[in-house]
């Protein structure tokens, strides 16, 4: 159990980025799809460029992690999934104001009705499994 | 220092940390940036029910559990010892076009006027929670990721098919936005 402390850590520093720059607000998701604000897409713009350079620095220099694994990428392969699912989950993401993430820091915050909307999620999840052989992909 | 701390943080700080999960988590241990798959560990760990999509041993990707725990306690801790007293500062054209809903109210992050639990038994709030969450996890699983696996990682990692998803997540939202929620909130 020890070793996954540390990714409690980080997940820590991550939620409390997300409350303090109010990208679990759903006023802020509000604003991001009324185009009203550059806040939600300065933060997402920001972080995929920091992380493309990460992964080129990583790359490059043919890093390797704290435990001497060697770093791999995986490439994506394309689906139908991405389209649908991705409309589907961006219905989702302006009714709730969350993505997954956020979820759990809403929750944490106090907003303990998300809970619902969580099992909810989850059981979306369950019943993509349950469907997933019928599903286009 | 701590009042610092409790304003709202600028996009480029919070862009920063957000992106810098990426290689953190990469040189921990080659975990990938991604948290709608733990959804599918919860499934996969609590209601398999002979489905094959949750037949694997998820218990090799705990990590990711632990890894949204933190963000569940991490919400705890800004929320409660480095919360900000002020109202939430959203633009004026926000704040009109969210007046016709009925929201007024910015003294915390979420409205209060929707976010709470007399609404769940509405129609309405039925559509809210429920819902929205179910097209969330639905959604999510059957694109593959979300924001942070497509979006910040698939991005960051230069796969189109990432882009895709991104795209149809923001398309998704225009319409949600500006075609049903305009609809829901007539309920």
């Amino acid at each position: 159990m020890l070793k996954y402390l540390k990714y409690a850590l980080v997940g820590i520093f991550f939620g409390i980025v997300f409350v303090k720059a109010e990208i679990i607000s759903w006023f802020r998701i509000q604003e991001m799809f009324r185009l009203q604000s550059f806040h939600m897409f300065g933060v997402i713009g920001t972080a995929v460029v920091v992380g493309m350079i990460s992964i080129f620095i990583i790359k490059k220099l043919k890093l390797k992690s704290i435990e001497n694994e060697t770093i791999t990428f995986e490439n994506k392969q394309f689906s139908k999934g991405q389209i649908f699912g991705g409309l589907i989950f961006g219905i989702g993401w302006a009714i709730t104001g969350a993505c997954p993430g956020p979820l759990f820091a809403q929750i944490g915050s106090g907003f303990l009705v998300v809970l619902v909307t969580l099992l909810s999620a989850i059981t979306g999840t369950w019943v993509y499994g349950l469907l997933r052989e019928r599903l286009p992909h | 220092m701590l009042e610092f701390i409790q304003q709202p943080w600028h996009w480029s700080v919070a862009g920063i940390f957000i992106g810098l999960t990426v290689p953190t988590l990469l040189l921990l241990g080659n975990k990938k940036f991604g948290i709608s798959s733990s959804l599918r560990h919860i499934c996969a760990a609590c209601v398999p029910a002979g489905i094959s999509f949750f037949q694997y041993d998820w218990k090799k990707e705990l990590w990711n559990l632990f890894f949204v725990l933190g963000v569940f306690i991490g919400g705890i801790i800004a929320a409660y010892l480095l919360s900000n007293p002020a109202d939430v500062v959203v633009s004026e054209a926000t704040k009109t076009d969210l007046a016709a809903f009925g929201i007024t109210d910015y003294s915390k992050l979420m409205p209060a006027e929707i976010f709470n639990f007399d609404n769940l038994l509405t129609i309405k709030g039925f559509i809210l929670f429920v819902v929205g969450g179910f097209l969330v996890g639905f959604g999510t699983r059957y694109a593959g990721g979300c924001t942070s696996g497509h979006a910040i990682m698939g991005l960051s990692n230069l796969q189109w098919p990432s882009l895709v998803a991104t795209c149809c997540f923001m398309a998704g939202g225009f319409f949600s936005t500006h075609i049903l929620l305009p609809l829901i909130f007539k309920l």
